[in-house]
């Protein structure tokens, strides 16, 4: 196997409000190796973005990352001062946002930004960075990319501005991309060709990537490992295959019920009742027990501790047994 | 389809064209004597559509191909540029009176971004009995009622009567645009990307709400959508727009297990499917064209692998291959 390149253990970010502490990431632990990809997934308000803006010292106040190791390499980026950090964000970790046009700067040409992503970094020529940013952008699958170099953000479709992102994101060959919902905005055909680039980018670099999203069918086809978080945990984490063909966590099983994909066409999708909870109003215990059919009095009483099982990860006092889950 | 009911909603010919106004600096430079350049979008293109009595018609298309335009067009709230749209037979545009009331209150629309069409500064209770008002459809005496009834058709609790939208999560105002609709007891929906704001989970409970309400109240739903998965779910028929034109129709469960047109079978392909592992991506080539500047011909004919010379010179009709299954594709004309 190839080697770890990031390990988080017992991460936890917390807003402070007048009201209390509330942990939007509450304990999460997670390891990505080179050249691998993590599908990171979860509803709205689950934590997974605010675990990747955890992971690259984005947290702003009155966010706080509180607890926990984030080692990067075996260098924990905790204890990075943000000269340092500085150094390693966007070119040994780099990040791709869900909405490009937040992160391009709409004054300025492509071309220069993306020679600032590598000048900042590296003691180059400007014609040699010119030179790397037109291979990003002709590897991204940007038609013309001389020319587009001297284009504005606005004059990109949503499409090709996403690309753009990649191809910055790219610029210095980072070890690990940390993409948060990249496809989201964009329609089928257009989100096939940006998963075809990441795909095609991580296997001839070898880069790590985390594909945080909602969608689990992105994450079936394209991720190699799954981690599925529910308000501010990981509640089951392993191999795609075995974690979407036999899931142990009652939420996760939930989850694929309750796509349309799962069921026969016509019939009552088995939806999960209730939602989910807010920050302030997470239940003790597990924080899916009323919403969970399998619930039992120790779920109200008893966070469940991580259940390690070979490859495979999960917190549940109930968890589904491997042979009933065929179905 | 049955024969003696004339279907709920009939399109027939439909284009919808939006022209740019002049703004200022092109309204200076005409006085001085440079003609206006217009550009129109031709968001509707030439829409022949019939939804029959009880159908889900499932129109699936990506952005800008004209869908939500067309359902719009379905629920009166664009005028069609050419061409008509019936109701129940007659056409909308000669309904006077009574029967043009029975057209505005039997055809609502659910939109996709409830935060959006709710008034954040009403009470629940008044967003719902809003329309009952606006129309006098109902006695003061009897609102109150009506609207703990709606709420209870959408599965909201009595007590949301007093809330604000703004209290309320996604899927529960998704439930309160969909009560909303149904005050006026209408025939037919225009649903526009009702589900694709909300999580997994709760998607599924408003698609089961969907299905629960037409089997209630016999309605029908144009059912605007991305999402291959949902519509497939849903719909009896399904319809694929592309640029304006409708390029495919036929029932479900035929669109899904043999599409015709190759943009079909592209968006198909390319929808993430859960049951697919380790899938080896093959994107389909090119962009979305602009609507301000379509391709002639077939429109998709830049982006099809099939792609002959006559595709570029003329645009192929929607043509029946088989029971209840047309496609617009020189492909099928081909001896």
């Amino acid at each position: 196997m190839s080697e770890v390149i990031l390990q988080v253990r017992g991460l936890r970010t917390a807003f402070h409000t007048e009201a209390g502490a509330w942990p939007a990431v509450d304990g999460v632990d997670l390891e990505v190796r080179r050249g691998e990809i993590l599908g990171l997934v979860g509803e709205s308000g689950s934590g997974k973005s605010v675990t990747g803006f955890s992971l690259l010292g984005l947290i702003d106040p009155p966010g706080e990352v509180v607890e926990g190791e984030i080692l990067f390499k075996g260098q924990d980026l905790r204890r990075l001062d943000e000269e340092d950090m500085r150094r390693l964000r966007g070119n040994r970790i780099a990040m791709i946002f869900q909405d490009p046009l937040m992160t391009l700067n709409p004054v300025l040409r492509i071309g220069e930004q993306m020679m600032e992503a590598i000048l900042t970094h590296e003691d180059v020529s400007r014609a040699q960075a010119r030179e790397r940013c037109r291979q990003a952008l002709a590897m991204v699958g940007i038609p013309a990319p001389d020319k587009r170099l001297d284009s504005y953000p606005h004059e990109f479709s949503g499409g090709m501005r996403q690309r753009v992102a990649i191809a910055i994101a790219m610029l210095n060959r980072p070890d690990l991309i940390i993409c948060d919902e990249p496809t989201t905005a964009l329609d089928v055909t257009i989100q096939g060709q940006i998963l075809y680039r990441m795909q095609e980018i991580c296997r001839t670099h070898d880069t790590a990537l985390i594909w945080i999203t909602h969608d689990l069918g992105v994450v079936a086809e394209l991720a190699d490992r799954i981690a599925v978080m529910y308000a501010g945990r990981i509640v089951e984490a392993g191999p795609v295959d075995e974690v979407l063909d036999a899931p142990r966590h009652p939420y996760t099983r939930g989850l694929l019920d309750s796509m349309p994909a799962n069921a026969r066409p016509g019939a009552r999708l088995r939806q999960i009742e209730g939602m989910t909870p807010s920050l302030s109003a997470r239940p003790a215990g597990c924080a899916f027990r009323p919403r969970c059919p399998r619930a039992v009095e120790r779920c109200a009483e008893q966070a469940p501790p991580v259940n390690l099982e070979g490859s495979r990860s999960f917190r549940c006092h109930v968890p589904i047994a491997c042979e009933n889950t065929a179905a | 389809m049955t024969s003696h009911h004339p279907p709920v909603i009939e399109l027939r010919n439909v284009h919808k064209r939006f022209e740019q106004r002049p703004d200022l600096a092109q309204r200076l430079l005409a006085l001085a004597g440079r003609p206006i350049d217009r550009r129109t979008v031709h968001a509707v293109n030439g829409v022949d559509l019939a939804v029959a009595h009880g159908e889900v018609l499932g129109l699936v298309g990506e952005s800008g191909c004209g869908k939500s335009t067309l359902g719009r067009i379905v629920a009166g709230l664009h005028r069609p540029t050419e061409g008509e749209v019936l109701y129940q037979g007659e056409p909308t545009a000669n309904l006077r009176g009574a029967q043009r009331l029975a057209y505005v209150l039997g055809v609502q629309m659910v939109f996709q971004d409830p935060q959006a069409s709710l008034n954040p500064r009403q009470r629940l209770r008044q967003i719902l009995a809003e329309p009952l008002k606006v129309h006098r459809l109902a006695p003061a005496g009897e609102i109150p009622s009506r609207v703990e009834r709606a709420l209870s058709a959408v599965g909201l609790e009595r007590d949301y009567r007093d809330r604000f939208a703004h209290q309320l999560s996604g899927g529960q105002r998704q439930r309160v645009g969909i009560a909303r609709a149904l005050m006026v007891q209408p025939k037919f929906l225009v649903c526009d990307e009702p589900v694709a704001a909300l999580d997994v989970s709760i998607q599924a409970q408003v698609i089961n709400l969907f299905m629960d309400l037409r089997e209630q109240h016999g309605l029908t739903y144009l059912f605007i959508s991305h999402d291959l998965g949902v519509v497939r779910h849903i719909s009896d028929r399904v319809a694929i727009m592309y640029l304006g034109k409708i390029v495919e129709q036929a029932p479900a469960a035929e669109i899904f297990s043999r599409a015709n047109h190759p943009y079909t079978q592209a968006l198909l392909a390319e929808v993430p499917d859960v049951r697919r592992r380790g899938r080896r991506f093959v994107p389909i080539k090119g962009e979305i064209p602009s609507p301000l500047n379509p391709p002639s011909g077939c429109a998709f004919h830049p982006r099809c692998p099939h792609a002959m010379p006559r595709c570029r010179e003329q645009a192929p009709a929607l043509e029946p291959i088989a029971a209840g299954h047309w496609s617009a594709c020189h492909l099928n004309t081909q001896t």
